[in-house]
């Protein structure tokens, strides 16, 4: 149980993946101008994350590895996130028109969050049980969900300072997610690696 | 787009749609392995060499295939490249990959890939195509390289790993750490900007004094 809760810390704070291995910094600058939107973003993020976790694990494991071809997980890994994506997209639609509304654009840009497929990479590279990789994949996305969510609070700020037009869109951004890095450093001393 | 010629395509990749700092695309790579210049030189390279080659098969195949599967056929295609390269690197780099680590496979969703082969590679014939990735590919490794570079010189005082500054240099070790290339980006893309803003007012200054 502790090794879990030390998972969950690890890949929500310490070790957040846009913050600390850049991962998903696409829709971190693209969809956190607006906090409604960034806090959607993250949700639905967390959703697909954690099932990717959990459907690429048994796969990795029992047919890549069985079959004695894991240099195909790249390819593999991408398909079963792409089709993640389509069948989330489509039992959404069903169950909970709102919701999908509100989803709109954000669920497709998913496949192409580059945080996910990291996360395939990362449960592979660190040989995680598959309750840890369900951990890990769900508090990857919590860990994600703030950083975008904090940002866009951040930028919503921004639109009243006066920034020197150079610096204005991306660099300012940029500079913002620096300075959130560096106050991110502070959790570094909660946990060893 | 039939209008420009190849050595157009090739050359805006250099400094008009230059990623990631005119184009924002790509940033993941950009900003993670860019710790040293050797890293960024070897990530660019390795993103030119996907990029070229998928954008040359797409270019090949962008008749053959339905518009409603283009994705999936391009995200298979570049995968398959991507595990190429990760496989080389591995076999006769082995340090360069091991420093990479996974940021290698995470090519595959690299946005400039997908981003060439959705904007040109499926518009145009193979030679503009392979004209407009070498440009854009090349653009990209040297940015890389640049910012590695600049980080590598704050962080460590040396550059492609050779001591440059003596020991009375004091490291900037925050310039090694994430937080570092956030502000090393951030400050080079509003440096790009800077230059083209100064451009465009001297183009304007000087068709005003032509005017008058």
């Amino acid at each position: 149980m502790a090794e879990l809760i030390l998972i969950f810390i690890s890949a929500s704070l310490v070790n957040n993946f846009v913050l600390s291995y850049f991962l998903g910094i696409c829709p971190f600058v693209g969809v956190s101008n607006k906090t409604e939107n960034a806090l959607n973003m993250g949700m639905a993020s967390t959703f697909v994350m954690t099932l990717t976790a959990a459907a690429t694990w048994p796969i990795y494991h029992y047919v890549l590895v069985k079959f004695n071809v894991p240099f195909l997980q790249y390819v593999a890994f991408i398909i079963i996130i792409a089709s993640l994506v389509q069948l989330v997209e489509m039992y959404i639609k069903k169950a909970s028109p709102s919701l999908y509304r509100a989803l709109g654009i954000f669920l497709p840009l998913i496949t192409t969050n580059c945080a996910i497929l990291g996360l395939a990479l990362f449960m592979v590279l660190r040989e995680y049980s598959y309750i840890e990789s369900i951990i890990f994949g769900f508090a990857t996305g919590v860990g994600f969900t703030l950083a975008i969510v904090m940002m866009s609070g951040i930028r919503e700020e921004l639109e009243f300072a006066d920034v020197p037009r150079v610096f204005q869109g991306a660099p300012i951004t940029m500079i913002v997610a620096g300075m959130m890095a560096l106050a991110f450093m502070g959790f570094a001393g909660l946990i060893r690696g | 787009m039939a209008g420009n010629s190849l050595s157009y395509e090739f050359k805006k990749g250099l400094w008009q749609e230059i990623p990631p700092f005119r184009l924002i695309l790509g940033l993941c790579p950009a900003l993670a392995v860019t710790n040293s210049s050797l890293n960024g030189l070897s990530m660019g390279l390795a993103a030119l060499f996907v990029l070229f080659t998928s954008n040359i098969i797409i270019s090949f195949i962008r008749r053959t295939i339905a518009a409603q599967v283009r994705i999936p056929a391009y995200v298979v295609i570049i995968a398959t490249l991507v595990t190429v390269a990760d496989l080389f690197l591995a076999a006769v780099f082995p340090a360069i990959s091991k420093s990479l680590g996974p940021y290698i496979p995470l090519i595959v969703v690299n946005c400039i890939i997908l981003g060439r082969a959705e904007a040109f590679a499926q518009k145009n014939p193979v030679l503009p195509t392979v004209m407009d990735s070498l440009g854009i590919g090349i653009g990209f490794t040297l940015s890389l390289t640049l910012m590695g570079t600049i980080r590598e010189v704050l962080g460590f005082g040396s550059v492609f790993g050779v001591k440059l500054l003596g020991a009375w240099f004091e490291p900037w070790i925050v310039m090694i750490l994430p937080a570092g290339a956030f502000l090393v980006l951030g400050g080079l893309i509003a440096f790009v900007n800077w230059l083209s803003i100064r451009k465009a007012a001297k183009t304007a200054e000087a068709a005003e004094t032509a005017r008058a």
